[in-house]
C-alpha cells in the first residue's frame, strides 16, 4: 500500500474511532417518598462516532436514565459524562452539548410544541437564534430526510403515531446534532407506525452519519445495530455484536428478554443435538442453515 | 356542541386578508372595536355594515359561514333587545303588565343588538382570516415594546401556542377517559347537580394527571431541543409591513374619520 | 354469552365534510366461550367495533345482538350491557382516580349497585386474577405502583365486574417482554378457569398464534379474513397488502417449503417448528 494510502486509512479510523459519547464510572441515585433508588449503579460506556448502539433492558433497568444523561438532562451523582469532550456538568456547554446530541422520546404527542408542522421543526434552530433563510433551508432538508416535506403545513393532531415520531426526528436534525438518543421511540406505535421510525433511524445513521442510540424493549430492533447493550438493574450485563448477545439465549430469558423466533428456535433445535450456529437471527439464515442439512 | 363554535376558526381562503400582517390585522381590529362605540346612528351603521360586508366579500369567506358563526349567540343578542326594550323610560307604546315597551327602548334594543352583531363579525373576520400561530406571533411582536415595563410577552405567546396545540390532544383524551369510565358504569348524564358535579371526579382526576404529565414531558423534550426563554431566540417567520398592510390601514383611517363625520355633523 | 353482528355500518359525522365510514356492513359470529383476537392496522375500525359491543357507540345501521338480545333496542338497559360486556381500554391506567388501589378496582362493582360485602368479594377475586397482593397494595395509591402493576390495577378494575365477554384493546402496549407476557398469561388462565368469552385486540402476530381460537381480521372498515389461525395465516399475500405480517416462525416454514424442504405450512409456535423439524431431520436420516 502506498504511503498516501496508509495515512488515508489512519486518518479515517482517525475520525471513525472519535469518541462520541464518554460515560466514565457514572452513578445515579435519587430518594422517592419511601427508599433510595440507585438508578445508575457505576456504569463506563463509551460510543464512537458513527455507531449505532442500542440498549435493551426490562422497565426500570435504568435505560431511560442513561440516555438524559448523555445530553444534561440529568447529571450524575458520581462520575462523569463527557459529549464530543464536553462535560455534561459544565453548565457553560450545556447547550452545545444538547445541540450536539439530539434526543427523541417516547410520546409523540408530548414532544410536539407548534400546531404546524414547520413551525415545529424551526422550533430548534430559532432556539439556536438561527437566521430565517438558515431556518427555512434547515426545515426543508429536514423533512426531506423524514420524508415528510407534503406535511409541511398540516397540524400534527391530524398525523398518525409514526408520522408524528417522523416529525419529532426531523425537528431535532434541523439543529444538526452530530448523535441522536432515541428514548423507546417505538413504543407506542403500531407496528407499520415502527417500522417507518426505524427505517428513519437506520437512515439517519447510514446516509447522515449520525451516531445513533437506539433505547428499546423490541429485539427486533437490535438485530441492524453495530453493538447491542443489555442492561439490568442499572449495570450493563452484556454487551457486544447483536450475534455476540442473541446468542445467548438463556441469559437473556432469565432476563425476561425476548430473542427473536428464529434465534430460539435454533437454540432449541441445538439443545436436541442438531448442528446448528448459534448466532442465527433471521430468517433467511435459518433457511440457507436448514438446507444444508438437506 | 363544541363544534359548533366558528369563531377563533382559522379558515384558509388565501385572500388579500389573509396575506396581510397580523399586527396590521388586529391593530385594524381594534380601531373598529373603538369605531364601533362612535356610531350613535343607523345612518352610520349602514357605512359600517357596508364596511364589513367588503371586508367578507374581499376575504372570500362564505357570508353563510359567517352567520352560522352568529348562532351560538343568538340567545344573548335576543336578551339584550329584550332588556333594552323594557329597560328605557320614554313613550309607552304597549304594556305588558309592569313591563312597558317604549320607542325609545324598541329604538335601543335595535341599536344594541346592532351593535352586538357588528362586533361579533367584525372580531370574528380576525381569527378567521389569521392563522392561531400567525395570531400569536403578531401579539407577541406588538407586546414587545412593553417588556421593560414587565408584561412577559414572549412567555404568553408560548403559553398560547402551547394551548392551541394541546387543545386537541386533551379533547380526544377526555372522550377516551369518559368512555373508559361509562365502561365501568359510570353515569355522566343523569342525577341532580350534585349528583352530575361528583360523577366528573372519575374524569377530571385522570385528566388533570395526564396533563401534568404531558407539561412534565413537553418541559423535557423542549429543553433537549435547547430552549432557554425569549433571550436570543430567533424566528423563522420575520413579521414585515407591506404595501398592503399600508393600504389598508390607510382604509381603516377613512372609515373611522368618515364615521366621525356623521357623528359630529 | 355469544355475539352476533348483524349488517353492522357506523358512520361518524354524518352528512358533513367530514364523514368517514368506520365501518362498512360487517357481519359476523362470536360462540360462547371462544377467545378471539382482532387485527388490523390503525384505523381499521378495530376500536370502532369493540365500542359497539358493550353500546359506548351506537351503530348507524344494522343490529348486535348480546345472547339473542339486541342491545341496540331502546328497552335494554346500558347497565345490564356493561355489566355483561367488559371493555379494558388501550393504556387503561389512565383511567385510575382514586385514591387507593381497593376503591379504584371497586369503582366498577360499586356502579353496579352490588352491596359493600359483594364489592370487597370481588376485588379480592379480581387483584388475585392479576396477581396483585390484596393486602400489601389495598391501601396504596395506584400512582406510586410500577407501570405493570397500574395496568393490571385498571384491568382488575374491569374483570371486577365480572363480564361474561371481556375484550381487551392491545392490553400489553408500551409494556416491555415481560409485563406483556404477565398480562397474556392472567388473560390465559382466566379463559381457562371461567371460559368467557375474550376478544382480543393486538398488533403482535407471534402473542395472537399463541392464544386464540379464531382471527378476525379488518381492514377499512371491513372484515377481510375470519377464521382459524392456521387458516388466517396462510394467507401471506392478502395480510401483507394490508400492513400486516404473520408470525415470524410461520413465516420460516413457508420459505422452507419454498427451498423444497416438505414441512407442514400451518405451524404458529416455536414448539410445534421444533417437533417438524426434528421429525424431517430424523427421517432424513434414516432414508
Amino acid at each position: 500500500m502506498s504511503y498516501e494510502g496508509a495515512l488515508y486509512i489512519e486518518f479515517k479510523r482517525g475520525i471513525y474511532m472519535e469518541k462520541m459519547i464518554k460515560v466514565d464510572k457514572v452513578t445515579y441515585d435519587y430518594s422517592n417518598s419511601e427508599k433510595e433508588v440507585i438508578a445508575l449503579n457505576n456504569i463506563s460506556l463509551e460510543v464512537k462516532q458513527g455507531e449505532f448502539v442500542v440498549i435493551i433492558g426490562h422497565n426500570g433497568s435504568g435505560k431511560s436514565t442513561l440516555a438524559k444523561h448523555l445530553n444534561a438532562l440529568l447529571l450524575p451523582t458520581e462520575g462523569d459524562v463527557f459529549v464530543k469532550g464536553l462535560n455534561t456538568k459544565d453548565e457553560s456547554k450545556i447547550w452545545d452539548i444538547r445541540q450536539f446530541a439530539g434526543m427523541v422520546f417516547q410520546n409523540p404527542d408530548n414532544q410536539i410544541v407548534a400546531t404546524i408542522v414547520e413551525e415545529d421543526v424551526a422550533f430548534g434552530p430559532e432556539n439556536l437564534g438561527l437566521q430565517p433563510n438558515e431556518i427555512r433551508n434547515r426545515i426543508e432538508s429536514s423533512l426531506k430526510v423524514v420524508d415528510m416535506e407534503e406535511f409541511r403545513h398540516k397540524a400534527p393532531h391530524l398525523l398518525s403515531g409514526g408520522q408524528k415520531q417522523r416529525i419529532a426526528i426531523a425537528g431535532v436534525i434541523a439543529m444538526r446534532p452530530s448523535c441522536i438518543i432515541f428514548d423507546e421511540p417505538t413504543a407506542m406505535l403500531d407496528p407499520s407506525g415502527r417500522k417507518e421510525v426505524i427505517n428513519t433511524i437506520k437512515k439517519l445513521n447510514k446516509e447522515e452519519q449520525i451516531t445513533i442510540i437506539h433505547i428499546t424493549h423490541f429485539m427486533e430492533e437490535a438485530v441492524n445495530a453495530d453493538r447491542v447493550i443489555v442492561m439490568e438493574d442499572g449495570d450493563i450485563v452484556l454487551e457486544g455484536t447483536p450475534r455476540e448477545v442473541f446468542s445467548q439465549v438463556e441469559r437473556l430469558k432469565k432476563l425476561a428478554l425476548d430473542v427473536p423466533q428464529v434465534t430460539e428456535l435454533a437454540h432449541q433445535l441445538i439443545k436436541e443435538g442438531i448442528d446448528l450456529p448459534h448466532d442465527i437471527l433471521t430468517v433467511d439464515e435459518m433457511v440457507m442453515k436448514l438446507c444444508q442439512l438437506k | 356542541m363544541l363544534k359548533d363554535i366558528t369563531i377563533g376558526q382559522f379558515y384558509p381562503t388565501g385572500s388579500f386578508i389573509h396575506e396581510l400582517d397580523p399586527r396590521t390585522k388586529i391593530l385594524i381590529t381594534f380601531a373598529y372595536i373603538v369605531g364601533l362605540f362612535i356610531v350613535s346612528s343607523f345612518i352610520s351603521y349602514g357605512i359600517v355594515a357596508l364596511f364589513v360586508l367588503g371586508c367578507i366579500f374581499v376575504s372570500k369567506i362564505p357570508v353563510k359561514y359567517m352567520l352560522k358563526g352568529l348562532k351560538p349567540l343568538r340567545v344573548i343578542i335576543i336578551i339584550t333587545f329584550i332588556i333594552n326594550i323594557f329597560m328605557t323610560s320614554g313613550t309607552i307604546i304597549y304594556s305588558l303588565g309592569p313591563l312597558n315597551v317604549t320607542v325609545e327602548g324598541l329604538y335601543q334594543g335595535t341599536f344594541m343588538a346592532f351593535r352586538l352583531v357588528f362586533l361579533v363579525v367584525g372580531t370574528s373576520l380576525l381569527t378567521l382570516t389569521t392563522s392561531p400561530i400567525a395570531l400569536t406571533d403578531g401579539i407577541e411582536n406588538l407586546l414587545n415594546p412593553l417588556k421593560p415595563i414587565g408584561i412577559p410577552a414572549h412567555e404568553l405567546a408560548m403559553m398560547m401556542t402551547i394551548a392551541l396545540r394541546f387543545i386537541p390532544t386533551l379533547l380526544e383524551e377526555t372522550d377516551k377517559i369518559m368512555k373508559a369510565q361509562m365502561a365501568r358504569g359510570a353515569d355522566f348524564e343523569s342525577g341532580n347537580i350534585i349528583n352530575r358535579a361528583k360523577s366528573l371526579v372519575p374524569l377530571l382526576v385522570p385528566l388533570f394527571i395526564s396533563a401534568f404529565r404531558r407539561a412534565d414531558e413537553l418541559a423535557m423534550a423542549m429543553e433537549a431541543r435547547c430552549y432557554r426563554g425569549g433571550d436570543n431566540r430567533t424566528r423563522m417567520k420575520q413579521l414585515v409591513i407591506q404595501k398592503n398592510d399600508i393600504i389598508s390601514m390607510a382604509v381603516m383611517g377613512m372609515f373611522i374619520a368618515i364615521l366621525i363625520y356623521v357623528r359630529i355633523r | 354469552m355469544s355475539i352476533k353482528i348483524e349488517n353492522l355500518t357506523h358512520i361518524y359525522n354524518p352528512s358533513s365534510p367530514f364523514e368517514t365510514t368506520a365501518l362498512d356492513n360487517i357481519s359476523f359470529e362470536v360462540t360462547e366461550g371462544e377467545f378471539i383476537g382482532l387485527i388490523g392496522h390503525t384505523g381499521s375500525g378495530k376500536s370502532t367495533l369493540i365500542q359497539h359491543l358493550n353500546g359506548l357507540l351506537k351503530p348507524t345501521k344494522g343490529k348486535i345482538l348480546i345472547n339473542q338480545v339486541d342491545i341496540t333496542s331502546k328497552d335494554v338497559k346500558l347497565q345490564d350491557i356493561r355489566k355483561n360486556v367488559g371493555l379494558v381500554f388501550q393504556y387503561p391506567e389512565h383511567q385510575l382516580f382514586e385514591e387507593t388501589v381497593y376503591k379504584d378496582i371497586a369503582f366498577g362493582p360499586a356502579n353496579l349497585g352490588l352491596n359493600e360485602e359483594e364489592i370487597k368479594a370481588r376485588v379480592v377475586e379480581a387483584m388475585d386474577l392479576v396477581r396483585l397482593p390484596f393486602q400489601e397494595l389495598r391501601d396504596r395509591s395506584p400512582f406510586e405502583l410500577s407501570g405493570g402493576q397500574r395496568r393490571r390495577v385498571a384491568i382488575a378494575g374491569v374483570l371486577a365486574m365480572k363480564p361474561n365477554i371481556l375484550i381487551l384493546d392491545e392490553p400489553t402496549a408500551g409494556l416491555d417482554p415481560k409485563g406483556r407476557d404477565e398480562i397474556l398469561e392472567q388473560i390465559k388462565s382466566l379463559h381457562q378457569q371461567v371460559q368467557n368469552t375474550v376478544i382480543l385486540v393486538s398488533h403482535s402476530m407471534e402473542d395472537i398464534a399463541k392464544l386464540v381460537d379464531r382471527i378476525i381480521v379488518m381492514h377499512k372498515g371491513k372484515v377481510s379474513l375470519i377464521g382459524k389461525p392456521t387458516q388466517v395465516f396462510k394467507e401471506v399475500e392478502v395480510l401483507e397488502s394490508i400492513g400486516l405480517g404473520i408470525p415470524q416462525i410461520t413465516y420460516l416454514m413457508k420459505m422452507l417449503k419454498e427451498n423444497n424442504i416438505k414441512l407442514r405450512e400451518d405451524i404458529l409456535t416455536i414448539e410445534e417448528a421444533k417437533a417438524e423439524i426434528i421429525n424431517w431431520i430424523r427421517g432424513n436420516k434414516n432414508a
